[in-house]
């Protein structure tokens, strides 16, 4: 480790060298290069010192050979695309974008940022936009656009979407797994449900019930504008519905502001155009929220990753900064401005036990342990740590043909894991890694919020005026 | 409001985990944060306490011998001899049969990857088999995808040391693998899981198909080394099947970074800690600390999530953030610093006289780090501990060189040892 020592501690990308100079003179640093008005990578690449971690790290580099990792599709591929006789290599396209490269640099390199750039790159270059891989990824990226579609008429959706003709079509006309169950589409969107509810005055008028009946001062502002994501509001309304009644509870006025697709299905698959009006649409409506005095929440570990950090990395409108700053993962939020643990001392459930899987997308947001942390304090729920494996679906990566069965051999650690720890249903907050529990082990996957609902204001959701009770 | 523990342990390495696990047992609320992966992964996966002494005597036969001769400052003396023991024996309780070597005081000699023995007091069960100590003679066997471990050369290398046995090198092909620079955890994740692979022979298991390459070429030695890359979360099974089909013992040589055995280690170390209890937090950095009115203590550290801050407050703080290499110490043109609670590392003022020009000299940016009293308390430039509620242990701490003395697993693990128990045991009042 020594001489990495003293490379670590001589090359560091910041300091010039100064070989020469003697210590006596007076050193004044020049600036050699015009700044940067792109998106500049270079001291992120010069960080870089080979050790290989996030090789280690890469849930696809240890199933298949063919993809070189993480460290060369970063740092090593960014120097090579500096010379005009190299392209972008197409193995980007097998990274799934799971980002625990990120977190396993231990010199600052910012891996998912280079990867998130060169992917971009190379579909905007050198991908036919006439290519059914590229238009399956476009579909897929995009799955927002269709949405609104099958959730119009989700029965049919569900049925036609069920139908093996359907599947087979997928895969064959558009390199779609076969393998996979499309996800069903809610009858009733969330957002459709909150209008019918009453939007964002019944959430006042609630909110100020609660702060009332909680001893608290009732023209006290606290408010929330809830991202919610495509999945929660298409698919699973009642993870949204669960987040609308906790923190209700904790006498907050729930905001629904417009939102777009948080981008990152298209971060991705390199759709970066697309993503970047996402990301205008979200970061216009956020800001406004946060205008209003409320801060942003989300419920999907991805969603919030990306506001995050994906937001600030690759975009700067207007307000990006600020908005990813006052984004917070629903649980994280009520930790810090409530006392969320004390409350849920002295509640119980049925007694139930929960295979936990912590989201890649979590992990980066350093929640892995919150879930466990935060349950711990309900009677009769027991929810055990599956790892840290990854669960390999990562979004749309494990929809398509081609990477099914890496997907699956990823997968196959938290498979074995979630079959060893004693509980039959699965539990995580990340909306595809729950696809990927599901399809594995056939157990029913639940998402956090909802345990804590239940614990806090009850399981019976159409009489959710009781919403004081169940304490 | 902040979320609350009694001993919070910053850093995830050795010196964090071994803090952490030892606080645990003093029955309080313990939480580690991590800000990256550990440099576990970087790490050999050897536990050495003392290999060589500071001018370079040794291999020292006995660790324990030297430690009473250790200048002033240096982690050893400032936590005493008794404390490196009980640290050590505190590590075999959590190791188990992981780890071998605990039988004796004598220091162990492991070949390493490059043909050289390295002295150290801890081994991994996996490179048991291959000491250099043992007279049987040994087949050595890497692999032409694998660069890091050039068979013949290592072999050549350790007779040329003078090893009381014969070590032959080969150079293989591995089933299964294609890519030349598949990564450690490829070829890991074909043994333990056994995946099928092709070969001259048709379809077989990854193990069964590797047994057989290296059957070929076995003459009459009684143990074969191969890098350390034989499984990972079934290494021993990996280990006891490529054993069973060649008839011989099979070891490990421990491996540059990134390094399966400190990725086991790792494991091993985190498993313990969520059977302790103890709360972990990764991926996120601790950036800012706030004291309380009088100055003195820390009352709550701050946790930046891409910009949100997270405020996290405990009674006891331990500072296990790694040196140079993990950034727990830092460098800028005028000066060394500890970039968390800006505790005092004493340098030179001059940074020309941070180093000196033999890269394999006594270099004294090897030993920059904090100055700690007997209770691993940071000092500052007067003497004075910097908080009282705030310890230091492993790579942050100065006054000794672990790459040349070979000390770095002993000095995380004695001195979180310590940090750990004195912050429990103060946490919980």
């Amino acid at each position: 480790m020594r001489a990495a020592d003293a490379g670590e501690f001589m090359s560091d990308a910041e300091h010039p060298t100064d070989d020469g100079v003697s210590s006596d003179d007076e050193f004044e640093p020049i600036q050699v290069f015009p700044e940067a008005e792109e998106m500049d990578l270079r001291p992120g690449a010069d960080n870089c010192y080979k050790c290989s971690t996030c090789d280690t790290n890469c849930p696809v580099a240890e199933v298949d050979d063919e993809f070189p990792g993480p460290k060369f599709q970063g740092p090593e591929q960014w120097r090579l695309k500096r010379q005009d006789d190299h392209d972008i290599d197409d193995s980007v396209m097998k990274c799934s974008n799971c980002m625990r490269c990120d977190s396993a640099c231990p010199s600052e390199v910012p891996l998912s940022q280079m990867h998130n750039t060169a992917r971009g790159e190379y579909v905007d270059e050198h991908m036919n936009t006439l290519s059914r891989e590229y238009i399956r990824n476009r579909i897929l990226a995009n799955y927002r656009r269709l949405a609104p579609l099958a959730a119009a008429f989700p029965r049919t959706a569900n049925f036609v979407m069920g139908l093996s003709v359907t599947q087979w079509l997928g895969e064959k006309t558009l390199g779609i797994t076969g393998e996979r169950e499309f996800p069903e589409f809610a009858t009733e969107t969330f957002r459709e449900w909150w209008t019918k509810r009453g939007g964002n005055a019944t959430s006042k008028q609630r909110a100020q019930e609660a702060r009332a009946e909680r001893g608290g001062a009732t023209d006290e502002a606290k408010r929330i504008a809830y991202f919610h994501g495509c999945y929660s509001n298409y698919n699973t309304p009642e993870v949204a519905k669960a987040l609308v009644r906790v923190y209700e509870h904790f006498g907050y006025e729930v905001m629904v502001p417009e939102q777009s697709c948080s981008g990152t299905p298209m971060f991705a698959n390199g759709m970066l155009e697309d993503a970047r009006r996402a990301a205008e649409t979200n970061v216009r409506e956020l800001a406004a929220a946060l205008e209003e005095g409320a801060d942003i929440i989300a419920s999907c570990s991805s969603c919030s990753m990306s506001i995050r950090q994906e937001y600030p990395e690759l975009f700067d409108f207007e307000g990006t900064d600020d908005v990813a700053a006052n984004t917070w993962d629903a649980v994280e939020y009520l930790r810090v401005h409530e006392d969320l643990e004390g409350e849920l001392e002295g509640t119980s459930l049925e007694d139930e036990s929960f295979a936990y899987h912590a989201p890649c997308h979590s992990r980066n947001q350093g929640l892995d342990g919150q879930t466990i942390e935060v349950l711990g304090a309900i009677d009769g729920i027991d929810a055990h740590d599956v790892g840290d494996s990854c669960s390999g679906i990562s979004g749309t990566y494990g929809w398509k043909e081609e990477n099914y069965e890496t997907s699956m051999k990823i997968g196959e650690e938290m498979f074995e894991h979630m079959d060893d720890a004693p509980a039959e249903t699965g539990l995580t907050e990340c909306p595809t890694c729950s696809m990927q529990m599901e399809h594995g082990t056939g157990y029913e996957i639940k998402h956090t919020l909802e345990i804590i609902a239940a614990a806090l204001v009850g399981t019976d959701l159409e009489t959710d005026h009781d919403h004081q009770q169940a304490r | 409001m902040a979320i609350e523990d009694d001993v919070l342990v910053i850093g995830g390495g050795l010196a964090g985990a071994t803090a952490a696990l030892a606080a645990a047992e003093q029955d309080v609320q313990v939480r580690l944060i991590t800000h990256k992966q550990s440099t576990l992964r970087h790490a050999s996966g050897l536990i050495d306490v003392l290999g060589y002494t500071p001018e370079g005597d040794g291999p020292l036969v006995d660790p324990f011998d030297a430690l009473a001769d250790l200048p002033d400052g240096h982690p050893y003396e400032r936590v005493g001899a008794e404390a490196v023991r009980e640290a050590l024996s505190f590590f075999d309780d959590v190791a188990g049969e992981a780890y071998a070597g605990a039988h004796t005081d004598a220091n162990a000699l492991v070949p390493t990857h490059g043909g050289t023995v390295k002295p150290t007091a801890r081994y991994p069960a996996s490179t048991a088999a291959g000491l250099a100590s043992d007279d049987r003679d040994a087949l050595l066997v890497g692999f032409e995808t694998l660069p890091d471990f050039e068979a013949p050369l290592a072999g050549a290398h350790l007779e040329a040391a003078g090893v009381p046995f014969s070590a032959r090198g080969v150079t293989l092909s591995f089933p299964g693998i294609v890519r030349d620079d598949a990564k450690v955890t490829r070829y890991a994740h074909l043994l333990d899981q056994n995946e099928s692979v092709s070969t001259g022979a048709g379809e077989t298991g990854a193990r069964e198909a590797l047994a057989a390459a290296v059957e070929a070429h076995l003459e009459d030695e009684s143990r074969v080394g191969f890098p350390a890359i034989l499984g990972d979360d079934h290494a021993a099974e990996v280990r006891a099947d490529l054993a069973d089909a060649l008839g011989v013992d099979v070891f490990e040589v421990p491996m540059g970074p990134p390094s399966l055995p400190g990725l086991r280690l790792e494991d091993l170390l985190y498993e313990a800690l969520e059977d302790a209890g103890v709360r972990v937090t990764s991926g996120v950095p601790v950036v800012e600390y706030e004291t309380g009115a009088d100055g003195d203590r820390i009352d709550h550290v701050v946790v930046d999530r891409t910009g949100s801050k997270l405020p996290h407050r405990a009674d006891q703080y331990v500072l296990a953030t790694g040196g140079l290499v993990g950034k727990g110490v830092r460098s800028e043109r005028e000066r060394v610093y500890e970039p968390l609670f800006d505790c005092h590392v004493p340098h030179a003022a001059d940074r020309y006289d941070w180093f000196v020009d033999d890269v394999f000299g006594d270099q004294p940016y090897a030993r920059f780090g904090l100055r700690v009293d007997r209770e691993l308390r940071p000092l500052t430039a007067d003497d004075e501990p910097e908080f009282s509620n705030l310890r230091a242990a492993g790579a942050v701490l100065s006054g000794y060189d672990f790459a040349a003395e070979k000390s770095g697993g002993g000095v995380s693990l004695a001195t979180g040892y310590v940090a750990g128990t004195r912050a429990g045991e103060e946490g919980g009042e």
